[in-house]
């Protein structure tokens, strides 16, 4: 019998696919379903925003940088104002610290949430999508309560915070921090034994420690595969060092192995966020004692002339920062979240560069995908969490 | 193992290399001749108390009009035992600069030694035209393909606006159309015409 001849088929995934998280195109070489090769092509969502900053003062470019990363912006802010603030050389009030600390990990959580909830739909589990939608609502609640916005808060300021806590904050954070624990439950009676689940994630995209050191994938895709890595415990930034939390890790690397990592963080943020609401005074300093870089309360603005300038001062003109750069990363949701800032001595700095976890993730997709069958791309994808924001910027 | 003897072994193995220590604020930053970073990257990966594993960061900055212009600027990580297995050096961060300048400027790539750098030399190249020798796949990434300029320079115009040229109608006859229909049909042995039996 003659043998029957086959050729590769080329198929466009995307820019515009739901699975693809935003404008994402991969361009995939098909053997029958076994995928020969992948090439990914990003750049649909570049906004310039790195550009934009150029233009803008220091603290005008906190809500830019949150629009980058559109699923954790509040981590993305907080990247950004340690850089800006190392550069300034001031340290934030302890109260402060714990406040960002504790919405650093309701961020993630925030995140994860998201990540949970489309991945599980993707893969056909309906149900997650409500389910995670459902709490992340009460986190949006959160940020309408601190700052009246609810994807975007940039409550997080240089120097400090926007304004003092307001009141009733606790009682949110505490509530949402005791139902949550049971709806975890629920996530993962749902999704860890399901054997739909394990079908569709076991043994499928797995990265080696090797790979992960080789495409430079810090964060939860790099826990996933083994390599015991967190910023917050390598290189502590805030109050970290005081918390009381794992890291978890999973050896594997498969998209299973990152599900668990990131089910176990999701857990581990919880514990943070305890110990942190516990830690912090509902009034006190909510930003650095210095008035060129802090606004003076708006009833002194009103009274006192001195007050009055510095506001005029600081709204019009912004503060200089020192000429120099610095990077501080942090532990974002994605896996190291740093960002790059470059002063010359003005009030608008030079350049500001942020890190991008997924596009580094990107950039390993095809290693990732090739070879597998074409319904695991859809199941890979959504295990390391793209954000097409992040990546174009 | 702090950084000063992690340096002075990278010195011990790199004579030749003039590394220049750059005063920072955050965590410790050199500075070496372009045509020497294949060179430092291999050690600064491979060298037994060394050991930086991972690039984590790859970019440019443009100081226009001084000169040398452009900094890149790499950021390596050292992830510690915890990461790495006993026997590894303590987390560590290490800031390299290169410093080039020119109007087409041109430099060596890393990306045999760090593959992620592939995208990464790939955006600095996009952005601010430093073009790195030996690059696989040296193409833009962010910005459209037929995109004239480097927008991150400080010298490109930022408020020129330009028509995008997108949603072109189809520059052919409808005549040359059938044609070309009719072609491709002949040449996959598909007689022309509706005229099926």
């Amino acid at each position: 019998m003659a043998e029957i001849r086959t050729e590769t088929m080329t198929v466009n995934m995307g820019p515009q696919h739901p699975a693809t998280h935003g404008v994402l195109r991969l361009v995939i070489e098909l053997d029958g379903e076994q995928i020969v090769s992948a090439q990914p092509t990003i750049g649909y969502l570049h906004t310039g925003i790195e550009k934009t900053a150029e233009q803008k003062k220091w603290q005008q470019i906190v809500p830019l940088v949150e629009r980058m990363d559109y699923l954790g912006p509040q981590s993305n802010a907080l990247a950004y104002v340690l850089s800006v603030e190392k550069l300034l050389g001031i340290e934030v009030p302890e109260r402060v610290q714990e406040i960002r600390v504790l919405i650093a990990e309701l961020q993630r959580i925030s995140s994860h949430l998201v990540w949970l909830g489309t991945h599980g739909m993707e893969i056909g589990a309906i149900t997650m999508m409500m389910y995670c939608f459902r709490e992340r609502e009460l986190l949006l609640n959160i940020n309408e309560m601190l700052a009246g916005f609810r994807l975007f808060p940039s409550y997080l300021r240089v120097g400090g915070l926007r304004e003092d806590l307001p009141s009733g904050f606790h009682d949110a954070v505490n509530a949402f921090l005791d139902r949550f624990p049971g709806k975890m439950d629920e996530y993962e009676g749902m999704l860890t034994k399901n054997s739909i689940w394990l079908g569709r994630t076991k043994g499928v995209g797995i990265l080696t420690r090797q790979d992960v050191l080789d495409w430079g994938l810090l964060g939860p895709i790099a826990r996933g595969s083994g390599v015991k890595y967190d910023v917050r415990r390598a290189f502590p930034y805030l109050t970290y060092a005081t918390y009381d939390f794992e890291v978890p890790t999973q050896q594997v690397g498969d998209v299973y192995a990152r599900y668990l990592t990131r089910v176990a963080e999701m857990r581990e943020s919880w514990r943070i966020c305890k110990q942190a609401i516990a830690r912090i005074t509902p009034t006190g300093a909510w930003g650095v004692d210095d008035p060129r870089i802090v606004p003076p309360p708006k009833d002194k603005v009103y009274s006192e002339m001195e007050a009055l300038i510095q506001h005029f001062l600081i709204y019009s003109q912004g503060f200089t920062v020192p000429a120099g750069e610095a990077y501080v990363p942090i532990e974002g949701p994605r896996g190291e979240q740093g960002f790059y800032v470059v002063s010359d001595g003005a009030n608008r700095p030079v350049r500001v560069k942020s890190r991008p976890p997924t596009f580094l993730a990107l950039q390993a997709l095809p290693k990732l995908i090739a070879g597998g069958l074409i319904a695991d791309v859809i199941a890979i994808i959504g295990s390391v969490d793209v954000v097409m924001g992040d990546s174009d910027r | 193992m702090d950084i000063a003897t992690r340096l002075e072994a990278l010195r011990q193995v790199l004579p030749d290399v003039v590394i220049e220590e750059v005063p920072s604020v955050d965590q410790p930053a050199i500075a070496v001749p372009a045509e020497a970073i294949e060179r430092v990257a291999r050690q600064l990966r491979e060298h037994p108390s060394l050991q930086f594993q991972v690039l984590a960061e790859l970019t440019a900055a443009d100081y226009w009009p001084r000169e040398p212009r452009f900094e890149v600027v790499y950021h390596f990580v050292s992830m510690g035992a915890e990461a790495l297995g006993s026997g590894a050096p303590p987390p560590q961060r290490l800031r390299v600069k290169v410093r080039i300048g020119g109007e087409a400027p041109m430099m060596p790539t890393i990306v045999r030694i760090y593959p992620n750098a592939n995208w990464y030399e790939r955006e600095v190249f996009d952005l601010f035209g430093v073009a790195f020798d030996g690059h696989p796949d040296l193409r833009r990434i962010l910005m459209p393909e037929d995109w004239e300029g480097y927008p991150a320079r400080k010298d490109y115009p930022v408020q020129i606006h330009k028509a995008v040229d997108i949603g072109q109608a189809l520059q052919v006859t409808e005549e040359e159309f059938v044609r070309n229909i009719e072609r491709q049909k002949r040449a996959a042995g598909v007689s022309a015409g509706f005229d099926v039996q």
